[in-house]
């Protein structure tokens, strides 16, 4: 019998399970809405990345939770926090990591990663809209356009306006007013992926910027914001397109050690809310 | 002497025509739009025109709030906390303490026993505590902005809202709509939320003493409820003090132009 491990991240929007093989390779994943119910949506993902790796529950030795809903997974044996699994899931897909940028839907992430993919600081924005996906969405209202749509427009700027505002319903206003101007769509909607970078360096400035930086979370798929982060970073930063699945990958690295007899690590414990 | 005071604020601009002898002569509200000159002088255009008075007849024009630099006719800019200041006395003359909640910005304001302001704590970076949390919410629970504050009145178990930001407390408000809360509830949690940033600004400033709640949502009775049910004591609050900002303009003007007049330097 073969040995397989799970990482199931239960987010507040997307649910993921990542299944790996005893050599820490990726059998299969998969993904869907969390929905109203954790539980059923981390049960739906975990049968259905089973299937996929086509093999049987009782193969899977070890299943670690991560994610807002990782107390909630009925199968899991352990829950670690999303910022030891970003690190780990981070440093797995690029193992020169040592910062990474998280910007997911309603919160931002900076976290400090050691060569083993160890976290050494982490600092995040869930206070505020500004700087996280939201942020985009309500620009991406306010101009009409779909979130997807956007990203790829505010590479055809050729002069990137300034959002001054921070506060998200303010720069809708600001976002108006350009527009009532006569500015053109590409320039502003560079400044406002421009906004989310700066804001984003802020933080990573916190916990102090190392390269290789690794871009995760699901505004990692836009590509002006991968560009607008790399023009204000001034250096190249990776991205996978795997990154939505990295806090996932991160949990079944754990849950791997632990298949391997590691003894449980201070990483159980909680390091964030 | 005629002057005129214009707010031009972010939700909406309001100009009041004062004239020492006779007192206010004409008041108007209007929806700010995109251009705030236009604003102004619509809103000082109807002011005039309730007045049935003449264009030429306003000698002297004072600005004040946001868009206070945008108005090129006027005749003197001031900040919103002096006119503010100036104007609640005018209407509550022992207010020692004004809340002012804007559209987009909140205030408060401490004054001495005369009228002084001596500090100010101002939110003007984020919607949180202003009336554009309160148009988010309402957009959540598909509620038009005039019903608001009927609507939040009927409530009686407000759910509390924990987020700040006004994006994300969106997320909360259909989380709470999708466990069955009623919108009512939701909503007067809304206005409790606005109440407790806003106070947390008085308490800053020092708040005793008479407070003078000013902007656009004074108007707003569910906010004036949400404040006095926070605050433990009743708030000065009328049809006028929404204008506070244009009267204490207007107010300031007549000084200026009297020492104008006088031929003392301006």
């Amino acid at each position: 019998m073969n040995v397989y491990v799970a990482g199931a991240d239960i987010g507040s929007t997307t649910a993921k399970v990542v299944i790996l093989d005893g050599e820490g390779k990726i059998a299969a994943t998969s993904l869907g809405p969390t929905g109203a119910s954790i539980v059923e949506a981390a049960q739906r993902r975990f049968k259905e990345a089973i299937e996929a790796a086509k093999i049987d529950e009782h193969e899977v030795e070890f299943v670690v939770g991560t994610g807002y809903g990782r107390f909630k997974i009925p199968f899991g044996h352990t829950q670690i926090t999303e910022i030891s699994c970003h690190a780990k899931g981070a440093h797995y897909l690029f193992p020169g990591t040592r910062t990474i940028v998280d910007i997911g839907g309603q919160d931002t992430k900076a976290i400090g990663a050691d060569e083993r993919g160890e976290v050494t600081d982490f600092c995040m924005n869930d206070k505020c809209a500004a700087g996280t996906g939201r942020f985009l969405d309500n620009a991406a209202l306010a101009v009409g356009l779909s979130i997807d749509e956007i990203g790829p427009i505010s590479l055809k700027a050729a002069k990137p306006l300034r959002i001054t505002n921070v506060c998200t319903v303010f720069v809708e206003s600001e976002i108006m007013s350009h527009m009532a101007r006569g500015e053109k769509i590409e320039d502003v909607l560079r400044g406002v992926h421009n906004a989310i970078a700066i804001r984003s360096i802020a933080l990573m400035r916190r916990v102090g910027i190392t390269p290789e930086v690794t871009f995760t979370g699901g505004v990692s798929r836009n590509v002006g914001m991968v560009q607008a982060l790399e023009g204000q970073l001034g250096t190249k930063v990776n991205v996978s397109p795997l990154s939505q699945y990295v806090g996932a990958i991160g949990a079944a690295l754990y849950a791997l050690e632990r298949a391997r007899g590691a003894p449980p690590t201070e990483l159980v414990a909680e390091a964030s809310g | 002497m005629i002057s005129a005071g214009v707010d031009i604020g972010a939700g909406s601009t309001k100009a009041v025509l004062y004239d020492p002898e006779r007192g206010v002569l004409g008041t108007a509200a209007v929806k700010t739009r995109v251009d705030l000159e236009a604003s102004g002088r619509e809103a000082l255009a109807e002011a005039i025109r309730r007045a049935g008075l003449a264009p030429s007849d306003v000698r002297y024009v004072a600005t004040t709030g946001y868009g206070r630099y945008q108005l090129p006719d006027r005749d003197l800019q001031i900040t919103e906390v002096t006119c503010h200041a100036r104007g609640a006395r005018f209407l509550f003359p022992a207010t020692r303490c004004i809340l002012d909640i804007g559209a987009q910005s909140s205030r408060a304001v401490r004054m001495d026993d005369r009228g002084h302001v001596m500090r100010f704590k101002m939110n003007d970076r984020c919607a949180a505590g202003a009336g554009k949390f309160l148009e988010r919410v309402a957009r959540a629970l598909d509620i038009p902005l005039e019903e608001l504050p009927a609507v939040a009145l009927r409530s009686k178990d407000p759910q509390p809202i924990s987020s700040i930001c006004a994006v994300l407390a969106e997320s909360e408000v259909i989380n709470h709509v999708s466990q069955g809360k009623p919108a009512e509830d939701i909503l007067m949690g809304a206005h409790l939320s606005i109440a407790d940033r806003v106070l947390a600004l008085l308490r800053q400033v020092g708040g005793d003493g008479e407070v003078t709640l000013t902007g656009g949502l004074a108007r707003n009775p569910a906010m004036v409820h949400a404040l006095e049910l926070r605050l433990g004591r009743p708030l000065n609050v009328s049809a006028d003090t929404p204008l506070a900002g244009a009267l204490g303009a207007t107010l300031l003007g007549q000084q200026r132009l009297a020492k104008r007049l006088a031929g003392a330097p301006a």
